[in-house]
């Protein structure tokens, strides 16, 4: 049990590490790239879509593999979302999120990945996204 | 090495985040939904939500100490954009569930709809502000 709760600690950090890597290797937390991918009709960065290729053929095969295992190493079962519905939170919310990232050129991977370049505006962004973040659960009550 | 290379790669890295956090702990790797989660669970399934988030602080740290060119350049965007973006993306990946990696990666490589739906609407809706605020208000927000 103490040996679970370990392994399942120190999977989280490492596959944290992983995935921050990750961001700042492929050039997500420069948001000039994002915002050049968003931007459809001016000089376009197909670089996200590459991005996207490379995590979705990794996860595609990577989950078939271990989705085979009756539970995961570290926990009794897999937490696999169950919504099947989409419904007005789910529209609402992308649409939010999609003006949101076209603003800044930040999604909340990259931001945090890019927390440690100590830029002013990722260190107010992160905050406010926090902020947004808490105040999605009393506003869905109103939706 | 080209930067499409590199995005390649680091996309690659995402997947094999992703894949680990299904493999060992039996959860989907969303930044949006970790993050939340780590200070509105109970405590003690917060922990393991605080240590990713430290992880992928350090995973984004690394490469620029190692090489000055994996340092991006600062955020475009003014202080009253930057408000406003960190508002909508943390209320629009709470109301909507996720965001680019628990619905772009995560979801869609499970072939999940509404992730599908969802990926497919932000990025819609990306597109739609990018070219608003580049070529109808021409950057003079």
């Amino acid at each position: 049990m103490v040996k679970q709760q370990t392994g399942k600690l120190i999977s989280a950090l490492v596959s944290g590490l992983v995935f921050g890597l990750g961001m700042a290797i492929s050039g997500m937390t420069n948001t000039d790239r994002v915002q050049g991918f968003l931007d459809l009709f001016g000089q376009w960065d197909p670089t996200l879509a590459f991005v996207m290729g490379g995590g979705l053929v990794v996860a595609f095969i990577g989950y078939k593999l271990v989705l085979k295992n009756p539970t995961p190493l570290f926990a009794d079962s897999f937490s696999l979302p169950t919504k099947t519905v989409i419904d007005k939170p789910l529209w609402i919310g992308a649409i939010l999120f999609g003006v949101g990232w076209g603003l800044v050129g930040y999604c909340p991977g990259p931001a945090i990945a890019g927390l440690s370049y100590g830029y002013t505006a990722t260190l107010l962004f992160v905050p406010t996204m926090i902020a947004g973040l808490l105040l999605a659960k009393p506003i869905a009550k109103l939706i | 090495m080209h930067h499409f290379v590199l995005a390649v790669i680091g996309g690659g890295l995402l997947g094999v985040a992703a894949v680990m956090m299904m493999g060992l702990n039996g959860r989907i790797a969303g930044v949006s939904g970790i993050l939340s989660g780590s200070m509105t669970q109970p405590s003690g399934d917060r922990l393991w939500r605080i240590l990713f988030i430290v992880g992928v602080v350090l995973g984004g740290a690394i490469p620029a100490l190692i090489s000055a060119d994996f340092k991006p350049p600062e955020p475009q965007a003014g202080t009253m954009l930057v408000i406003a973006g960190g508002l909508l993306v943390g209320l629009g990946t709470g109301l909507g569930s996720g965001c680019t990696s628990g619905h772009g990666i995560c979801g869609m490589s499970r072939l999940s709809l509404r992730s599908i739906v969802a990926t497919g609407t932000f990025m819609a809706a990306g597109f739609v502000c990018v070219y608003v605020l580049r070529h109808v208000l021409l950057n003079n927000v």
